[in-house]
């Protein structure tokens, strides 16, 4: 592992003007992803800035019936939280469903939503790949590809957003505050995460020292009929193949309101708007529910080993939305 | 008897000192430099970085490190000979020949610093063209003359296979494709390496101590009295601590140039490129019978990917064409050179993939005939071995009863696809399971010591590794010698110690235990010798094999009252203490019988047709390995055995990216095994056969057999459940899940 210095600040303003004055500065939260991509040598940041004595470990109730998720509360907390168990139950669900307890217990909101990609190719260290090593090329769109995304590719990256928990707030219009050397800001989930277009090192619309503190999940009652479905090789401490956050709104056999974002498939956290469209006002059977989830795959860009997740995404958000409506 | 571990708790608590928790007083770490490419030569290697990092001590390349003074020759280390794992020793030369082969060796004075400085190594390779996949070198597929380090032909045959299937009235054919594998073991292989003078020390967490000290001394040039291994834990081996492989010797060279004790601990990605691995490999078969399932043909092919250096294929037909009564019979290994290490033992080597396809293959004639997959089994059962022997010991068509009958197999409707449960497809299915008993180890030999105080020390080279051997061993010691358990300790893991092979193929319960047994008799004996010789004993004049020992004490087995202990008789004879050795040469290969242990699985899994997801809810399995030492350690086994199996099923499988010539997993994030969650319920009966071939105790082991035919059970079940056979290991969703 490369020697590198550490600071364990009590205040935020210090810890934020510390990252920003030096580009190789990383923030640390729980480590689970951090160190482990230090000690394999594909992050290699000369200075990690420990956020922990930072006081944003809380959830808070919100003006207008939200939660407000303290950037430092644990996952582990978060998913057994009773508000969020029962206001936002994909919320808990998506948490209980990734990593394991263990990690569950260290790892953060914040940093869940910061966390890396698990392309191999981007983890070997060794590879083309141009989200570590910006224009050397993408191992993984002509390689092992069984991972890899089919939605939000571009040329230069296919590799799929692994966070379970990032898809249910993206389908429930999240909104993510940071602070940073200009001041605090807010930026909507989807906003959040970046498709990785031309430029697929750049992950997230976050300038060097700028800080999530929190993430606010808004009032609306759709929520509390939000469901998270996880479909993976193992039962256990594995990432999705498919995974899908849903909502519906049905009345008189019609769907009246429909909340759905999809996981890995996509180089972000998936919203699915064009499948939300195409069932707006639309009649809540399974016909319906299949033809949205097609419009939905039918951009869909699949390479040699993960065509198979374009049919097994559709019928899971068929059989999803079946069961939530 | 059932008996808890004994060394459960130092487990448990932490105490247990495994290789890479070793502390020596100046302890330095080693870490190797893998090569990135698969094929090619170095051009250059840059160690002036490194060599200026914090800490380092050494940066040994091929430029600089030693010769070894004769290159390996592969040989199975049950032979107990040396046993590299290739018969290849890396940094000699500039060729690199697989992607990960060391070809550099980075000693700093702390881990961290070891690895830092080995990330500044460059290496300028000049790239050749490779081959790491079948697809990529089937056109140059070979039929090697032997395998297995020259032990087993690659061809056998028996009969007219062509004559037989052209007389079969049905006739199957499979052909499968099987991802490589890797072992996993929770602790990775690690080695700490002590030099004193010219003798030398090694912690090496090893399956093989005596192999260890063996193949070093040979590539090294040391006598093999200078080199002293030791292991006390073993964090699993499965088959990759097996052989000894170069990194062990390359953590000797590493002290001996830096003069101060070494520890070499491969990373979890290491762990993936230099210790073998399950080769990629693709099998056929041809099954010819008769209307009422008798087997007239047997036809057992199989292609696989071996290393440059050796003609290593898992041998996979050797029991494929004993495990049923079949007069024509065709078993051929063909290999490709690759371009990866040389593979090696992985659990259930051979049966463990052969098996599946005979057993998938069975199911499908079951179902071709219109018989039940057990009734078909049972009218295909074998009374001899094929050259008509009688088998040592059989059991088979008791497992297939007994394990029928605990999963409740009758009751089963056969037609596929016919039972669902919400979401899920519910089927069930069954495999007969056999794996060989090998008799080419050499005399196993113990030493049992007691004091007058009645304690007693039992001990052999032999090594712990999650089996629970040194619970049974203790067992079979107290049992010996007439002593309660806590009255022996039973120490191994030393090669100063009285010499056993490397515990593999099974074989570590039967020939470890049939030493310990004849040692703790012999001293049994020379102690009840020694009373009735003794006009002052109460047994004075007895005969010898009147004479039974219970808690120490020695007595009349018809008069119980009359006796005294062992240490009455030593403390007339002014003894502290009394010692014997006990030996054990095993028959010869070609003993005139049938070697296997036979088993039988069961499986119950629910499948999500549209998901293409796999569940395994239920595992069954009865398994006949002659004598259980242990019941509780050995039903543990079976038990890690089936989950194997599972795992081989379902989930295990790697792939190399032929572009690079890497693997595309190395990590356990990237290559599944199974967690608990995904464990089902298993049940297992234990079927007790008299066996008086495989040693002393009748024992044939349990180690492998527990992990063969469940693939096949589960993939039977896949059938049954979905009615669609899947022929690729493993059974991941999109080979599973229903076409769009």
């Amino acid at each position: 592992m490369r020697p590198l210095s550490y600071a364990r600040p009590h205040d935020a303003a210090t810890a934020v003007a510390m990252v920003e004055r030096d580009p190789a500065a990383a923030f640390l939260a729980g480590g689970t992803t951090e160190v482990d991509l230090l000690r394999i040598g594909v992050h290699r940041h000369d200075l990690l800035v420990d956020i922990n004595e930072l006081p944003y470990r809380e959830v808070e109730e919100l003006p207008g019936g939200g939660l407000r998720l303290g950037a430092l509360s644990r996952m582990s907390d978060v998913a057994r939280d009773d508000r969020v168990m029962a206001r936002y139950p994909a919320v808990s669900q998506a948490l209980l469903l990734g990593a394991s307890e263990q990690l569950r217990n260290m790892a953060t909101i914040g940093g869940n939503l910061c966390q890396r990609v698990r392309c191999g190719y981007f983890r070997d260290g060794i590879s083309p790949c141009n989200k570590r090593h910006p224009g050397t090329g993408c191992a993984a769109i002509d390689g092992i590809n069984r991972g890899h995304a089919v939605l939000g590719t571009s040329p230069h990256c296919i590799a799929t957003h692994p966070s379970d928990l990032a898809v249910a707030l993206v389908a429930l219009d999240a909104l993510v505050h940071v602070i940073g050397p200009g001041g605090s800001r807010a930026i909507a989930i989807d906003d959040f995460f970046v498709l990785p277009g031309d430029a697929p090192q750049r992950e997230h619309p976050l300038a060097q020292g700028e800080l999530i503190v929190a993430v606010d999940l808004p009032g609306e009652v759709i929520a509390a009929r939000s469901t998270y479905v996880k479909v993976r090789d193992r039962q256990s401490y594995e990432f999705a193949l498919v995974s899908v956050a849903a909502a519906l709104t049905v009345s008189e056999g019609v769907v009246r309101d429909v909340r759905l974002a999809l996981g890995g498939v996509g180089t972000k956290p998936w919203r699915a708007r064009i499948a939300e469209a195409e069932l707006m006002d639309a009649p809540a059977t399974r016909e319906s529910y299949e033809r949205a989830a097609a419009a939905e795959l039918s951009g869909a860009d699949v390479r040699r080993y993960n065509a198979f997740k374009v049919p097994l995404a559709e019928r899971t958000i068929a059989r999803v939305l079946e069961r939530a409506s | 008897m059932p008996v808890d571990r004994v060394d459960g708790p130092a487990k448990v608590t932490g105490a247990a000192r495994y290789t890479a928790e070793i502390v020596l007083p100046d302890l330095a770490y080693a870490t190797i430099v893998g090569a990135t490419i698969p094929s090619g030569r170095i051009r250059r290697i840059d160690t002036g970085r490194a060599l200026a990092a914090g800490g380092v001590l050494a940066v040994l390349t091929h430029e600089d490190l030693p010769r070894v003074a004769e290159p390996p020759h592969l040989l199975p280390s049950l032979v107990g000979a040396a046993a590299p794992g290739e018969s290849f020793f890396p940094m000699q030369d500039d060729a690199v020949h697989y992607a990960g082969q060391p070809v550099a060796v980075v000693v700093a004075d702390s881990l961290e610093r070891a690895q830092h400085a080995a990330s500044l190594v460059r290496v300028d390779y000049a790239r050749t063209p490779a081959v790491t996949t079948l697809d990529e070198g089937r056109d140059s597929a070979y039929e090697p003359p032997t395998l297995f380090g020259g032990l087993m032909p690659a061809r056998m045959s028996r009969g007219d296979v062509d004559a037989g299937l052209a007389d079969a009235d049905v006739r199957v054919d499979v052909s499968y494709h099987f991802a490589a594998n890797h072992h996993n073991a929770i602790e990775t292989s690690a080695t700490t390496a002590d030099w004193d003078g010219d003798r030398l020390t090694l912690y090496d967490s090893t399956m093989g101590i005596r192999a260890t000290q063996l193949t070093v001394a040979h590539l090294l040039g040391l006598h093999v009295s200078d080199v002293r291994v030791v292991t006390h834990f073993v964090g699993g081996g499965f088959g990759s601590k097996a052989m000894t492989w170069p990194h062990v010797t390359l953590a000797a060279m590493a002290a001996r140039q830096v003069g101060r004790p070494v520890r070499l601990a491969l990373t979890r990605p290491q762990a993936f490129t230099s210790t073998g691995h399950r080769e990629e490999q693709e099998q056929a078969m041809s099954l010819g019978a008769k209307r009422d399932g008798t087997l007239i043909a047997l036809r057992h092919h199989k292609l696989s990917l071996a290393s440059p250096f050796d003609d290593w294929a898992e041998p996979a037909t050797a029991t494929t064409t004993q495990v049923y009564a079949c007069p024509n019979t065709e078993g051929v290994h063909r290999l490709v050179t690759g371009n990866t290490m040389t593979p090696t033992f992985t659990r259930g080597p051979g049966e463990s993939v052969g098996v599946f396809v005979l057993e998938t293959a069975m199911d499908q004639l079951a179902y071709e005939l219109g018989v039940d997959p057990v009734e078909l089994r049972l009218r295909c059962h074998a009374e001899t071995d094929p050259r008509g022997n009688p088998w040592s010991s059989d059991g088979l068509a008791e497992c297939l009863r007994v394990a029928a009958s605990s999963f409740g197999w009758a009751r089963r409707d056969p037609r596929p696809r016919m039972r669902r449960e919400g979401d899920w497809l519910i089927g069930t299915g069954m495999a007969a399971a056999a794996y060989p008993v090998a008799f080419i180890m050499p005399t196993q030999r113990a030493r049992a010591r007691i004091y007058a105080g009645g304690d007693a020390v039992v001990q052999t080279g032999t090594q712990e590794f999650g089996t629970g051997v040194t619970t049974v061993m203790t067992q079979v010691a107290a049992d010996g010698l007439g002593l309660p358990m806590e009255a022996v300790r039973f120490e191994a893991g030393d090669t100063d110690l009285p010499n056993t092979s490397a515990a593999v193929g099974s074989s570590g319960a039967m020939m470890v235990s049939a030493a310990v047994h004849n040692a703790a008799t012999a001293l049994r004996d020379q102690l009840v010798a020694m009373a009735v010789a003794d006009s002052g004993s109460p047994l004075h004049g007895a005969e010898p094999s009147d004479v039974e020992v219970h808690d120490g004490r020695m007595r009349l087995r018809s008069r119980p009252e009359v006796g005294e202990t062992y240490g009455e008789v030593m403390g007339r004879h002014h003894l502290e203490d009394a010692e014997a050795l006990g030996s054990w040469t095993p028959p010869p290969p070609d003993t005139p019988h049938g070697l296997l242990t036979f088993g039988a699985q069961f499986a119950e899994v629910a499948v999500d047709p549209e998901f293409g997801l796999v569940r395994v809810r239920r595992l069954g399995g009865a398994f006949a390995p002659g004598r259980v030492l242990n019941p509780k350690t050995a039903r543990s086994q079976l038990i890690g055995g089936m989950l194997w199996g599972m795992g081989q099923a379902l989930l295990e499988g790697n792939r190399m990216d032929p572009r690079q010539g890497r693997w595309s997993a190395t990590s356990l994030g990237d290559y599944l095994v199974p967690v608990n969650a995904d464990a089902p319920d298993v049940t297992i009966d234990l079927i007790e056969v008299d066996d008086e071939v495989v040693g002393p105790l009748g024992a044939k082991g349990v180690g492998e057999i527990g992990q063969v035919g469940v693939a096949a059970a589960i993939a039977n079940a896949v059938f049954h459940a979905t009615g669609r056979r899947i022929r690729e290991l493993p059974m991941t969703a999109e080979l599973v899940m229903d076409p769009p």
